[in-house]
Order: structure tokens, then C-alpha cells, then sequence
């Protein structure tokens, strides 16, 4: 789809009547015009190329949530003003990043619910629905994190684990698969990722005792075309770090979307906790493909390297963060590198060819690990391990970040990240049974009186993880970070406010209080050259322009 | 999986704690488990609501009681569930069985507990009951609801033990005004103002003053900002009053049940 936007020269050939029709409604929506709209593969690839659009879930494949929009920046950001306010009309928090392509906004509001919006006006081209099963359930709420666009179709996960492709210009299905059976607890919450000619979707079900996997489809016709599966089978490299039967109800989920090198064409994606999450005692071993990179040929799904940040986890330490690209120079010799700050406290970054360990360090407070060894696996301490009575942990189970974006800017060589710093938890074990669809998760966490836990932004030197600045906030907060070429960071915050710090100091330069809390990745496009900045609080997708 | 928000959710002894095979745990375990720590051990209340009465204010039949175990209540510390339909079924049922059994007959003559609430005990300097009284401390229009006759007992007598140790077990559906944090301030005009906070984010304050008024500063226009958690303006009431004085008093404010 493509909003065309009459120039006024040809306004002025028009008669007099047509004229007055055209003043009318200057907004004409046109689909006599599909080469303007195919987001091809190469347009992906090239995201930098347009930054006006938001092509895909990071906004491009280096995972860097970065805009390399200009016209707000650090000197006139405080003139940011909100243009308009979409709100949503079904009920729910909402963690999706939208996609615009060419004047149009597309949000997966809910998992049931797609909108097209006109992104200079707020107002609907088209919605989507269709129905989950109400017995459809998982961990954490019922949440969808976005779409994928690709030639002129978009793409959807749901939460009873379809994947769905919708027309871009009708928002009517084209077609509809189911990757796994969401009775047995696979949710699907991720945005989907567009590569070439194929979809890859990841799972979720972590806490559901479900066998991970990350799946690619054609995207033409919804045929599958690869699965890798997370938690190996007898006779698979691997399985050896599963004890008896465990790795069939191994979890090991991909709930959050990868990143990708269209050189090496590999896709690089970050795998959840080993199911059940605090209960290890049936499992023992690494539990691999758990808390892990994986990086896998884009063509085929077969495993090329992998890196597991927090072998046999029993803390529910997800390694569901995005993973960010980026070349550099390390000792001397220039690399591809792959970071990503881990929900375990740690900061890494790896060689993306190879997967080789260069460095890592822990980011906010941690109380599991003496540090990490020379190939980046932890040196865990003792006492650490959950039990019946309870042991204290730093971070505790929600971690020192989450599912939600950080941001790289290739003006600043900062790694921006939302960490939650001061929430230790007692971690228990229980007995974990498996039964098919049910809770399998052995134990939980449980806070300390007294203790008051925060959200900060930290500014991490992409290259050493060394802390740059920080900024403070209230209360600890869900929300991803956007740096921009404008010198700029925007996040979130858990009473709702919108705000852009200065991407090399930290120092707030503007904020907007939306009422209700951010739980999702902010991003910004621009139209007829007007740069916006967008982000939902509560039910309102909130855009903002000077 | 698990982006848990749950971690904040998961506070209360209600939300977390044993899964064993939780379906062949009955009713009452699932209550001991998830309930009791607020409720009471046989609803008597504490923290918590009364849950051992003929009639729950909240929910007037099974599916109501179910929709509150499952979502929880928000503005509430009750907390959103995560056991299963049947789960939730067998938690419901003996909820409902705790209200058959004989209600809380509380010791003291509510009448002579009234003239100490108004007297005596100088409670509507700080509390309000249906608009009466002053709005400095938590309104006790619907106290008797809220909590049980043993908590009621205790905040008389040591009004910090059940006082917050910090904010964290309320978040995030917790309204924080219901939180009465005693905080004193320095504003950089050099004005010093004590009260409790009505409303807190990452760049602002709301504090209220004993005589009622409301506060409104950025962090920004403060100098000095400190927040006094577990602490409590009420006096203890252990040497004011008889054990006489408070039993009636208890009975006084379980008579209070938000229906003037």
C-alpha cells in the first residue's frame, strides 16, 4: 500500500470541481501502483538507504534499533510535540514495534488485531482480526511484539502459533499455517523476520516443558522449508547435555526476533531457559541449545556456530535479547562482531564469523558468577542453585534486561541498554511434573521486603561493555531504546513517560508524559520529509513531530 | 520463555511458590499456598480482606470469585493468578466453604468503640470514615472489609509492623497514594515539607500535608528528598488505651463496611 500525496502543481490543472473533490480528501490511496510499495529483500538489506521507513523489527538486520533520521536532534528535540494518537480498542498491554513502509503504519496492536494506519494522520486504512482460542495460554500475558513485511505481504504470528500473511493493501489473509499446537503451551509472540524469500518465526513455551524450535516458510505459499530444532534429539550433537528423557520437554524457547548478516547469510537468534526453568535435577548437563546464540544458515537452518551464555540455567535466565552487528576493530585486527547484553548480568561480544568468545563483563550487579572464562562460559559460585528454603540471587528472575530492544548507534559506538539494577530474589525449587500443556517450571522467585529495584538506561562501550553514563529511573521498566543519527536516545518508562536523552551524556533534553505505561520498542520514520518518533503508552500509539 | 513482568507480580506469597502437580492438590493446600499469607489461615483475614463471611463484597457468586482469583483486583495488592481453570475452580469452591463457617465475633462492644474512635483515640485527626475525618492517613470507610480483627489489633499496637518496607510489593497495579510513604522534602527555596507521598515517577513528587494539602515539585526544584520507608506517623496505641479501650475499638472499625 501507498499513501500519494497529490503534488499541488497538479492540483492546479484540475477543474474547478475536481478540485474541490481533491481538497477534499488529499490523502488518495492508490494500489495501482505496487512497484512503490515491494519491500523487497534488497530494500531490507539496505534499510539505512530509506530511512524514512521502518522495514523490519530492529529497523534493520544489524539489530541496531538506530534511525539515521537527523532532523530532531540534540538542539531542537525540545520543540517535540505529539501529532496525533492512534488508541486501540481492544483491551491489553502492547509490546509490538510497528513497521512503516512508504506513509503507512502497520501494527500488530494485539495478536488477534492488525491496523494499517496513515502515518500523518493517525487514521485507519484497515484492520485484521481474527480470533485466539481462549484456551490458548502462556507465561507472561498475551503478547505480540510485531510484523514482518516482504514484497507486498505482512506477516504475523499468533498466539495459538499460526503464522498468518496478510495483503498489504486489504489487510485480507492470504494465508494461514499452524507451526505447532498451542494445546501443548507453544505461544508464538515474536516478530516474524523477512530473509530473502523466506519467514523465520520463532516460539515461545519456555515455561510449558514445550521442545524449542526456529522455523522458516516460504513466503509465498506458507510452506515450511526448514526447522531447527533447539533441544536436539538422541543421536544429534547435543542431546548429550540432556540427562534420560529430559530434552523432550526441554523448552528452550525463540520468542524474540534475531538478527541477521546478509554476507555470511546467517541468521543469528537468541534461545530461552531449559524447561523446567528452576528445577534442574532431571536435566542435568548444559542443556544445550538452551540460553543460547544460535547461528544458522539462512538457506538451509543448519547450526553453524553456537554459544551458550548460561549452561544449565536454572534461574530463567532467557537469552531472548537481540542480538546487535557491528564491525570493529578488536586487538588489532578488524572483525564482524556480534553483542548482546544477557539477562544474566553479562555483557558479551563475539566474533559473528566464528562465534569465538572476545570479551564480556557484567553490566549491573551479579552474584552467580566469579566472572567468565576464556571461551565466555561462567565460573559459577557455589550456593547459587535454587532451593526448598529459598537463595538469594543477583539479578533476580526477571534479570538484568529482557525481550525488550536495545539500541546501537554506529555515531556514538554505544550500546544503549534498559537494565533493571537492585532486584535480587530468593529463587525455590519445587517438583516439577510434566503434563502436557500445563506450568512446568519446578520453583519461582520471590522478592526481599525492603528492597527497592529500578530501571536504568546505561550507555555500554560496544567494544568493552564499560559504562559510559546512565540514567536513573523510578521504577524498573519494560521498554525497548531507539538511538538516532540526531544524537538521541529514546525510551520508556513504567509511568508512561516518553522521553530523549542525549545519546553521549545521558542528560534528559525532552519528555512527554503519556499516562500509562511503555511496554514496547519505540521507532521513527518520516513523510514528505517530516521526521516522527513513535511509541505506545497504555492503548495509544503516541506520535510525535516538531 | 518468560518476559516476566512477572517478577513484580510474582511478590506475593499468592502468585508464587508450589507448583508441585498442582491438580491433585485440593482446595484447601491451594489455599494455605497462594492465599493464606494474606487472608488468614482460615479467612480470618489479616492483610487482606475477611474471606470467612456469608456474603464477598467483590464477588457476589462463583464466577465472579473465579474472575478475581484469575485477574486479580487492580488498584489492589491482590495479584493476578497463574493456576489453572480447575485450579482456580478447587480455590473458589473452598473459598466459598470458608464463608459458611461461623463469622469473627469480635470481643470488644463496637457502640463504646465509636465514642474511642471520635474521643479518646483522636482517629479522625488523621483517618476518614465516609468523608469525616482527615484524609492524611488511609481512609476506614470500608476497613472492616479490608481487614481482619488480629491486623486491626496489631496497627493499634505497632502501627509499623505491617508497614511497607519499600514500594516494591505494590507494584505496578497498586495505586501508589494507598502506600501513605512518609517522606520529608527540602525544595531548593530552602522550604522544608513533611507528609506522605501521594504520587512518585522518575521526574516528579506528589506529597500531601497533615493539613491536607497537596505538594506538587519536579525533582529538579528539590534539594534534599528523603523517604522514610516502614515508618509510620500513627502513634502506638499499647499505652493510650486499655485492652479493653482497643478490643472495643476492633470492633468499632469491623463494623465499617463501606455501605454508610
Amino acid at each position: 500500500m501507498k499513501i500519494y500525496v497529490f503534488p499541488l502543481r497538479l492540483l492546479c490543472v484540475l477543474c474547478a470541481s475536481a478540485v474541490k473533490t481533491v481538497l477534499a480528501s488529499l490523502i488518495i490511496l492508490t494500489t495501482t501502483q505496487p512497484a512503490l510499495s515491494q519491500v523487497t529483500y534488497e530494500r531490507i538489506r539496505h534499510a539505512e538507504a530509506e530511512p524514512q521507513n521502518w522495514l523490519t523489527y530492529s529497523g534493520n538486520y544489524q539489530g541496531h534499533r538506530y534511525s539515521p533520521l537527523t532532523q530532531t536532534n540534540t538542539t531542537n528535540v525540545a520543540q517535540l510535540k505529539p501529532v496525533w494518537v492512534y488508541q486501540m480498542r481492544d483491551p491489553g498491554k502492547v509490546e509490538a514495534t510497528p513497521l512503516v513502509v512508504d506513509g503507512v503504519i502497520y501494527l500488530s496492536e494485539k495478536p488477534h488485531v492488525v491496523t494499517a494506519l496513515d502515518g500523518r494522520t493517525g487514521r485507519p486504512l484497515w484492520t485484521y482480526r481474527r480470533t485466539t482460542p481462549s484456551d490458548a495460554r502462556g507465561c507472561c500475558g498475551i503478547p505480540n511484539r510485531g510484523l514482518a513485511v516482504l514484497g507486498e505481504t505482512l506477516y504475523l504470528t499468533t498466539f495459538d502459533s499460526h503464522v498468518i500473511a496478510l495483503d498489504i493493501h486489504t489487510g485480507k489473509l492470504r494465508w494461514d499455517v499452524i507451526a505447532a499446537d498451542y494445546k501443548l503451551g507453544y505461544t508464538m509472540t515474536a516478530a516474524p523476520l523477512a530473509i530473502k524469500d523466506k519467514i523465520i518465526v520463532g516460539v515461545g513455551g519456555g515455561e510449558y516443558g514445550i521442545r524449542g524450535f526456529l522455523d522458516a516458510y516460504d513466503a509465498k505459499t506458507g510452506q515450511r522449508l526448514w526447522r531447527f530444532w533447539t533441544v536436539p534429539a538422541p543421536g544429534e550433537a547435543g542431546n548429550e547435555t540432556w540427562s534420560g528423557d529430559s530434552w523432550k520437554t526441554g523448552g528452550a524457547p525463540t520468542w524474540v526476533t534475531g538478527s541477521y548478516d546478509p554476507e555470511l547469510n546467517l541468521i543469528y537468534w537468541p534461545t530461552g531457559n531449559p524447561a523446567p526453568d528452576w528445577n534442574g535435577d532431571a536435566r542435568l548437563g548444559d542443556n544445550l541449545y538452551s540460553d543460547c546464540l544460535l547461528a544458522l544458515d539462512a538457506d538451509t537452518g543448519k547450526l553453524r556456530w553456537h554459544f551458550q551464555f548460561t549452561p544449565h540455567d536454572v534461574w530463567d535466565w532467557d537469552a531472548n535479547q537481540v542480538p546487535v552487528l557491528f564491525d570493529a576493530v578488536v586487538n588489532g585486527k578488524s572483525r564482524k562482531l556480534i553483542a548482546q547484553a544477557n539477562r544474566n548480568a553479562f555483557y558479551y561480544l563475539l566474533d559473528r564469523v566464528t562465534g569465538e568468545f572476545l570479551r564480556g563483563a557484567p553490566y549491573i550487579k551479579q552474584t552467580w558468577a566469579s566472572g567468565l572464562d576464556a571461551k565466555g562460559r561462567p565460573i559459577k559460585l557455589p550456593n547459587i542453585e535454587p532451593s526448598a528454603e529459598g537463595t538469594l540471587v543477583y539479578p533476580g528472575l526477571g534479570g538484568a534486561t529482557n525481550w525488550y530492544s536495545p539500541s546501537y548507534s554506529p555515531q556514538t559506538k554505544l550500546f544503549y541498554v534498559l537494565a533493571r539494577e537492585n532486584h535480587p530474589q530468593y529463587f525455590f525449587k519445587t517438583d516439577a511434573v510434566y503434563h502436557p500443556g500445563d506450568l512446568f517450571e519446578g520453583g519461582g522467585g520471590r522478592d526481599l521486603p525492603g528492597v527497592e529495584p529500578y530501571g536504568v538506561v546505561k550507555a555500554l562501550d560496544a567494544l568493552t561493555g564499560k559504562q559510559r553514563w546512565e540514567f536513573r529511573l523510578f521504577s524498573p521498566a519494560m521498554t525497548g531504546l531507539m538511538a538516532t543519527a540526531g544524537g538521541l536516545v529514546f525510551g520508556g518508562s513504567s509511568e508512561g513517560y516518553f522521553y530523549a536523552l542525549d545519546a553521549r551524556t545521558g542528560k534528559v533534553l525532552w519528555k512527554f508524559m503519556a499516562g500509562y505505561q511503555i511496554v514496547n520498542n519505540p521507532i521513527s520514520y518520516a513523510i514528505r520529509g517530516k521526521q516522527y518518533v513513535a511509541t505506545i503508552a497504555g492503548q495509544g500509539l503516541f506520535v510525535f513531530a516538531r | 520463555m518468560i518476559e516476566r513482568i512477572k517478577c513484580l507480580l510474582l511478590c506475593c506469597a499468592f502468585a508464587l511458590t508450589a507448583f508441585g502437580n498442582a491438580a491433585q492438590l485440593g482446595g484447601k493446600q491451594l489455599y494455605q499456598t497462594h492465599c493464606a499469607a494474606c487472608h488468614g489461615q482460615t479467612g480470618e483475614g489479616g492483610s487482606g480482606p475477611t474471606l470467612a463471611t456469608p456474603r464477598l463484597v467483590r464477588a457476589a457468586d462463583e464466577a465472579t470469585l473465579i474472575k478475581i482469583i484469575k485477574e486479580g483486583i487492580a488498584g489492589t495488592e491482590m495479584p493476578s493468578s497463574r493456576l489453572d481453570a480447575a485450579q482456580i475452580k478447587l480455590l473458589a469452591e473452598f473459598v466459598q466453604e470458608l464463608g459458611k463457617l461461623p463469622p469473627e465475633k469480635p470481643a470488644g462492644n463496637a457502640a463504646r468503640g465509636a465514642k474511642l474512635y471520635a474521643g479518646k483515640g483522636g482517629c479522625t485527626m488523621c483517618h476518614a470514615i465516609n468523608g469525616e475525618g482527615s484524609s492524611y492517613g488511609p481512609d476506614l470507610s470500608d476497613i472492616g472489609l479490608r481487614r481482619g480483627a488480629k491486623h486491626l489489633l496489631t496497627s493499634l499496637l505497632d502501627p509499623e509492623a505491617d508497614v511497607a518496607k519499600s514500594f516494591l510489593q505494590f507494584r505496578p497495579g497498586t495505586a501508589i497514594t494507598d502506600n501513605f510513604l512518609q517522606v520529608r522534602l527540602l525544595t531548593r527555596a530552602g522550604k522544608r515539607i513533611n507528609g506522605v507521598r501521594v504520587n512518585e515517577d522518575s521526574f516528579t513528587i506528589h506529597v500531601r500535608d497533615a493539613s491536607g494539602r497537596v505538594h506538587s515539585f519536579f525533582k529538579s526544584e528539590l534539594r534534599e528528598l528523603h523517604k522514610d520507608w516502614g515508618k509510620s506517623s500513627m502513634p502506638s496505641y499499647r499505652k493510650a488505651l486499655t485492652q479493653s479501650d482497643l478490643d472495643d475499638l476492633v470492633a468499632y472499625l469491623l463494623t465499617l463496611r463501606g455501605d454508610k
